[in-house]
């Protein structure tokens, strides 16, 4: 592996201490803020094809 | 046996009882459905499906590298590659099933005699954990034997060390290609099969009557 990847990855890990009592690596709080981000992007983004408003809210009942 | 006074319904035999029950809870219109109620055309609800598409993928890529051999997928481009379809469909697998998890969690998915999906669900994310363990474990690298040296100490301090060898390759091979996959796959079947019966949980705010699409 060569490049840009393997500059980022073929290194030890980094970590992010919180005070004293929590540390996480930078690569698992990537995962699970790519995660919240997924997350907020299903409920966010509407589905193709999804009706967003029934038919008496738009007046043709 | 069925007399010629008895209809099939009435046969004693457990092929019939079983059938009849499947006939009963589980028709072949809701195992089938070609519509679903409105409210699932959100992008949260495709998660699940997701995780099964994942888990597919991993199913077969794992065939292969079982098949060929870490002699293959260590050395060779394309034993490199299924082995990088196997890995990186685990991270989206996990990735996936976790963002269903969430959905479900904040939609109080138990809701209408779903308990049983819902703790299936957990079971089956409490086996996935353990196979992608120990696939951590079967890499056959340097990184495999850093962890299962680790989780040797672990298991010996919870005291399980008796049962379960991190260091045993054969156990863990075992485990994470026959034993954990069939685990997870029937209680896959078993989720699928109770999100059928009862239908998609609806939102928690959905009007009754919104069951069209």
């Amino acid at each position: 592996m060569s490049g840009w990847l393997s500059d980022f990855m073929n290194v030890p890990a980094k970590y992010i201490h919180f005070n004293s009592w929590l540390q996480i690596s930078v690569s698992n709080l990537l995962v699970i803020l790519i995660m919240l981000a997924i997350f907020a992007a299903a409920i966010l983004i509407p589905f193709p094809g999804a009706h967003s408003k029934s038919p008496s809210d738009r007046g043709d009942k | 046996m069925i007399t010629e006074t008895q209809t099939p319904e009435d046969s004693k035999m457990w092929t019939a009882r079983l059938r009849n029950s499947w006939q009963r809870n589980l028709p072949i219109d809701k195992l089938l459905p070609d519509t679903q109620p409105a409210y699932v055309a959100s992008w949260i609800y495709v998660f699940g499906v997701l995780t099964l598409v994942a888990f597919v993928d991993i199913l077969i890529s794992g065939l292969i590298l079982a098949f060929a051999g870490p002699a293959w997928y260590h050395t060779s481009s394309l034993g490199l590659f299924v082995n990088s379809l196997h890995f990186w469909g685990v991270q989206l697998f996990f990735v996936f099933m976790v963002v269903h998890l969430w959905g479900k969690f904040w939609m109080a998915a138990w809701r209408g005699r779903r308990t049983a999906t819902w703790i299936t669900g957990m079971v089956a994310f409490l086996a996935s954990i353990g196979t992608a363990f120990t696939g951590y474990l079967i890499q056959t690298n340097f990184d495999a034997q850093w962890i299962a040296f680790e989780a040797k100490d672990g298991f010996n301090a919870v005291g399980v060390g008796a049962f379960f060898t991190p260091t045993n390759i054969g156990q863990i091979m075992l485990i994470h290609v026959a034993l954990l996959p069939l685990v997870l796959g029937v209680i896959t079947v078993m989720h699928v099969l109770m999100v059928r019966k009862r239908g998609v949980v609806p939102p928690i705010d959905a009007l009754p009557g919104n069951e069209a699409l």
